[in-house]
């Protein structure tokens, strides 16, 4: 029962874990996400912005003009002033050699045509380099682009010099907390910009680099520096970096594992307040079931008892007969001495004849004494006594009281008891009742004359076999179906209908079975077995 | 022939010749039968007036010996004296023509009583 009230309340609870974790770890990672994408978004928008000015400077001199480095001089200080973070402008022709320079290095003249980057330009068109650290010791990045003559015949380089300190700007401004850590790696895990954790700009970060996507992902179970953390990433679209948050892992979930115990805690007063209720309830149940076997067991016995002294009344008119012929007789003999001391006072034998009829008297007196024993004998009580006895006594002591009513009705009584048979451990009182309803049924079923046999032998394993046959009116086989039912009669208006099912509550009672034969117009046999001893006695001992 | 007008019929050997003779110290002569075939027989030798019977008896039972004698021999009366005490067997044996209806055990005068009531009733019934 305990089990079956909390399988639902942990189906409940499993389902609600599950729901809340996937919920709740959305409401986490979203803003996660957004956070990525709107910082990579400041960052693209920061480059696009750098290479449309170099693109502009690029489209709207000509190569002569940027050529003159006064002239380059001269852009540079207006690229200077309205764009921060340009460190350098230079001029480079197709051939790869620096035409022109602006800047803190001395670079005139380099040539540049084996370094990749320059071949990348010549594919591509644009290049922006990775971060790296020049003379001066500050991370910085390139960025060049191609631009061709109006006639298309030649081509040159304009490349400029980005001081990323704005790169640490954009990453202040996300607002992160003590223990989160936010930066940039190229595809090759190299740290772009510094980080609390990974190291400083060109380290090799910690972390192994996360599957390509240019929308914003987050992946868990990351560790880094021994603590499990989630981080956030995005690829760019045009460079070759990503943007990674990192976030401990305990932190970001602090809200889902509260939840979590506080789903724990909730269930468990709920395990623990059902299982009360389930106990408190059984308890009662299983006390009331207790209660309501124990009244039935004492309305089935007052049952019983009435029943047997009802089978008794219907022997009174009988047994007051038999009680009445004695009494009758001890009244005429009384009579009799009386007269014979009035009417004949000197006969010479008076002392043999009073003496005579006295012992007459004392006869009738022992005749009635039997009777009242023997009714008494039935009618005690029906408590529970378990003795050994020998079931012939029984049956004879049953007998007793239907053989005059017999021999009135000039019905044939035929005992076949057995003289061997084997003693029994059983209930004298209910047995008693057994064969006297039993045989005053046969007693009701026979006509005046008829016959009933009763037998008594030995059966398998020390037990033993009552028989008691008629050759009575029968029974037809629907009247068998229902016969140990309660309240089921034949005898309209007569029977209680209970006489049969009694009996066959004590036989089963007392461990043994009854069984029924019969046939219309040619008669019943009733055949009762009996163990050698009862089953399990103890309780009812007790009671 | 000075034979006994009265017949007592009972199977309790010991109750009805004790009464015999206790009728007898009384001067009044009865015969006796212990079944109701030998009454029958003795009723149809002797015609005896009153009969005085008991109702349960082996073999015949004794509202069978009454039905008959009040078939056969309609002038003689039946007393019932019976130790059986069911109402409708008594009302039973009323209907059948018995006079009276007696229980056991009886006081001797009374049933001497009502055997002189119902045996001068049977003298006035004689043709």
């Amino acid at each position: 029962m305990l089990i079956i009230t909390i399988i639902p309340l942990l189906l409940m609870a499993t389902f609600n874990y599950h729901q809340y974790q996937s919920r709740l770890k959305e409401e986490i990672v979203a803003p996660m996400k957004v956070l990525v994408n709107k910082t990579k978004h400041s960052f693209e928008l920061f480059l696009a912005g750098r290479l449309s000015t170099v693109n502009f400077i690029a489209s709207a001199y000509t190569y002569k003009e940027l050529a003159d480095e006064a002239n380059l001089q001269r852009i540079f200080q207006v690229l200077r002033a309205e764009f921060e973070g340009f460190v350098d402008l230079g001029l480079i022709d197709s051939s790869g050699r620096q035409i022109s320079y602006v800047g803190p290095y001395e670079l005139q003249g380099k040539n540049y045509a084996e370094q990749p980057w320059f071949q990348q330009v010549k594919v591509r068109g644009v290049y922006i380099s990775d971060v790296f650290k020049g003379f001066r010791k500050f991370p910085h990045l390139v960025i060049a682009v191609q631009h061709f003559s109006r006639s298309g015949d030649r081509w040159w380089i304009v490349r400029a010099t980005i001081d990323t300190g704005k790169f640490d700007e954009l990453i202040a401004a996300m607002g992160l907390g003590a223990g989160e850590d936010a930066f940039l790696i190229n595809h090759e895990g190299i740290l772009q910009t510094s980080s609390k954790f990974c190291g400083s700009v060109l380290d090799r970060c910690g972390l192994s680099i996360p599957p390509r996507s240019y929308e914003p992902n987050v992946m868990e179970d990351f560790y880094l520096t021994g603590r499990n953390t989630v981080v956030a990433y995005a690829y760019f679209t045009r460079t070759n970096l990503i943007l990674m948050v990192v976030k401990p892992r305990a932190e970001v979930l602090k809200a889902w594992y509260t939840l979590k115990s506080e789903i724990a805690i909730v269930f468990a007063i709920g395990v623990i307040i059902i299982a009360a209720v389930v106990f408190r309830l059984t308890g009662t149940l299983v006390n009331r079931l207790k209660e309501s076997d124990q009244k039935r067991e004492l309305v089935l016995r007052e049952m019983q008892h009435s029943h047997k002294l009802s089978s008794i009344g219907r022997l009174a008119a009988g047994v007051a007969h038999e009680i009445n012929n004695p009494l009758a007789v001890i009244n005429e003999k009384v009579g009799l001495v009386r007269d014979l001391l009035e009417y004949r006072p000197d006969r010479p034998d008076m002392k043999e004849v009073l003496l005579r009829h006295l012992s007459v008297i004392v006869r009738a007196i022992d005749r009635c004494s039997a009777i009242t024993h023997r009714l008494l004998g039935f009618a005690r009580r029906m408590d529970v006594t378990i003795e050994q006895m020998d079931v012939n006594e029984v049956i004879e002591d049953v007998l007793s009281f239907i053989e005059k009513d017999a021999a009135y009705r000039n019905v044939t009584l035929e005992k076949h008891l057995a003289k061997d048979l084997n003693r029994i451990t059983s209930d004298r009182g209910q047995l008693q009742q057994v064969f006297l309803n039993i045989v005053n049924n046969a007693l009701a079923a026979v006509e005046d004359g008829g016959w009933i046999a009763i037998a008594t032998t030995n059966g398998r394993s020390d037990s033993i076999e009552v028989t008691v046959q008629d050759n009575g009116c029968g029974m037809s086989q629907e009247t068998l179906r229902h016969i140990f039912e309660p309240f089921f009669t034949t005898k309209k208006g007569e029977g209680t209908g209970l006489g049969l099912s009694i009996t066959h509550g004590i036989v089963k009672r007392l461990g043994g079975d009854i069984q029924v034969k019969s046939a219309v117009g040619e008669g019943t046999l009733f055949t009762v077995q009996l163990p050698k001893t009862p089953p399990e006695m103890g309780e009812e001992n007790a009671s | 022939m000075n034979y006994p007008k009265v017949l007592l019929v009972d199977d309790e050997k010991d109750f009805v010749c004790t009464l015999a003779e206790r009728m007898e110290l009384r001067d009044i002569k009865v015969d006796v039968a212990f079944n109701g075939k030998e009454a029958l027989e003795k009723i149809k030798e002797h015609e005896h007036q009153v009969v005085v019977l008991d109702l349960l008896m082996p073999g015949m039972p004794g509202l069978e010996v009454l039905r008959r004698i009040e078939k056969d021999h309609p002038n003689t009366e039946v007393i019932i004296l019976t130790g059986h005490g069911e109402q409708e067997c008594k009302e039973e044996a009323i209907r059948l023509g018995a006079s009276y209806c007696l229980l056991k055990p009886i006081n001797i005068e009374e049933l001497i009583d009502k055997m002189m009531t119902v045996l001068s009733l049977s003298e006035s019934k004689k043709p």
